[in-house]
């Protein structure tokens, strides 16, 4: 079996289905701190109009001066694009692979133990793809307007709450990032060879956490504009 | 009891398969559930129909032949082998559809009976400890801790059966092959291949058609001798390991 040189040996694992998989849980480990990250900003909206627009407006001066003006949100955006390149690139790989395992599918099947989240990877993925999208094209190029057009990152994000639509846009989404991230976690902690018989209850249950945080975090500023605590 | 089985009959890998219903109504609880199979196959073969083929062997639980689909779940509704399930464990009246594993690397041959040598070419792309055998060393000659004899003994006691590739919605392999990647890779003698050997396993795992594991656990959950989910994750930390050029192997 031990017929070929280190390097032969390497780029061959690279190749392999777990060589794909690992790329899944490093880039979705990315994916996740960036989104917790997200989230502390997101909250600052309670500290109030000028503190939110301080927080957007300094995120910009980050880094200065040593970073030109906007680097910092730069050098993020170009690493989130390429890890969400190879997160999606992998995911299709592997999503392609699976297809052709099985072809005729069973008469009946019955999941014995399966979550829902975890069955649910695949387009839920799509589904928080296609949200990604919209959100930067709502937030971020401001091409998609909703309750007007404001300078102050505060107003936009308090005119855009308080429309019931983008409301459920969000609540949908946050439960399908919540789901994602549920089965997502213990999956790349798994997948980084961290989990053991023993630890496998804890992981699970604290990826279960770390996905209702996120969820909450997320969904309490949208729903407060909406209920007029915030205006 | 009254039973009915909806057997899935396929003439050969070509033919399209279709449901059959046989309705049964002098099932004994006592019956295994091949037990069934073959006085249903007595009729048949009485009535000059083609008896349902379906693979069996032992028909004690250890040799891992006689797997099919019961109603939607590996090996049946217990976490035992289809031989040593009984109709007990169903109720009267209840109606069982009985299907073959479900993955283009397991073509059906004929009916319940499917061709699992793509896993047999898994493990000898590197399921094995390349020493010359000379006469058997003294037991006590490489000493070895007791817990990792017994996690290699755990990963060991797998049957081959192909449970975990019929249970897996991806139709992957990987807890069959980390099952082998976990046992030699606990061993003394499983270290100087056990770079090489991860690699070439997946290579020849991927290479067979199953799919990429998700992590999902249906294949622990219905494995009948009991491989733990977490020889995957130990098989992923010897590819991290064959990532790295230091390695050998």
């Amino acid at each position: 079996m031990a017929t070929t040189t280190a390097a032969a040996r390497v780029r061959k694992a690279r190749r392999t289905s777990v060589g794909l998989k690992l790329a899944m849980a490093i880039t979705g480990g990315l994916f996740v701190l960036y989104v917790l990250a997200h989230m502390y900003g997101n909250l600052k909206v309670f500290s109030g109009q000028e503190a939110f627009d301080g927080y957007a407006h300094h995120l910009r001066e980050l880094g200065e001066p040593l970073l030109p003006y906007s680097g910092f949100l730069w050098v993020m955006r170009i690493g989130l694009v390429v890890a969400l390149v190879v997160h999606v690139w992998a995911a299709v790989s592997l999503w392609r692979r699976a297809n052709h395992a099985r072809s005729t599918r069973y008469v009946k099947f019955r999941p014995v133990q399966a979550t829902w989240s975890s069955r649910t990877m695949r387009w839920g993925g799509v589904a928080l793809l296609l949200f990604v999208i919209f959100h930067l094209l709502q937030f971020t190029t401001m091409t998609i307007q909703v309750g007007g057009s404001f300078d102050s990152p505060y107003d936009r994000v308090v005119a855009a709450f308080s429309t019931w639509y983008i409301l459920a846009i969000y609540v949908l989404s946050m439960l399908a990032l919540g789901m994602h991230l549920r089965h997502g976690i213990w999956s790349a902690v798994q997948t980084l060879g961290w989990s053991t018989r023993r630890r496998e209850p804890a992981i699970k249950r604290t990826a279960l956490v770390i996905a209702l945080i996120i969820v909450v975090g997320f969904l309490v500023p949208p729903i407060a504009i909406f209920l007029g605590v915030l205006e | 009891m009254r039973i009915t089985l909806n057997v899935w009959r396929q003439q050969n890998a070509q033919a399209p398969g279709r449901i059959v219903s046989y309705p049964r109504q002098d099932v004994s609880p006592e019956m295994s559930f091949l037990e069934l199979l073959d006085v249903l196959n007595e009729d048949l073969i009485a009535q000059g129909d083609e008896p349902i083929a379906f693979d069996h062997d032992c028909r004690e639980g250890i040799c891992g032949q006689c797997g099919v689909m019961i109603d939607g779940v590996a090996h049946g509704p217990q976490r035992i082998t289809t031989c040593q399930l009984h109709m007990r464990s169903f109720a009267d009246g209840d109606t069982i559809t009985v299907e073959p594993w479900r993955a283009d690397p397991f073509p059906v041959i004929k009916d319940l009976v499917v061709d699992r040598r793509a896993l047999d070419r898994i493990i000898s792309s590197g399921g094995y400890v390349s020493v010359n055998t000379g006469s058997a060393p003294d037991a006590h000659a490489t000493p070895l801790p007791k817990e990792n004899a017994d996690r290699a003994f755990e990963a060991a006691a797998c049957i081959g059966c192909g449970a975990c590739v019929a249970a897996c919605p991806n139709a992957s392999a990987m807890l069959f092959t980390a099952a082998k990647v976990t046992h030699l890779g606990e061993l003394p003698q499983g270290q100087p291949e056990r770079a090489a050997r991860v690699v070439s396993m997946l290579d020849s795992h991927d290479a067979e058609g199953f799919g990429g594991c998700t992590n999902i656990g249906e294949c622990a959950a219905v494995c009948p001798a009991g491989v733990p989910l977490d020889t995957i994750s130990q098989l992923n930390v010897d590819l991290l390991g064959a990532l790295s050029p230091r390695r050998p192997g």
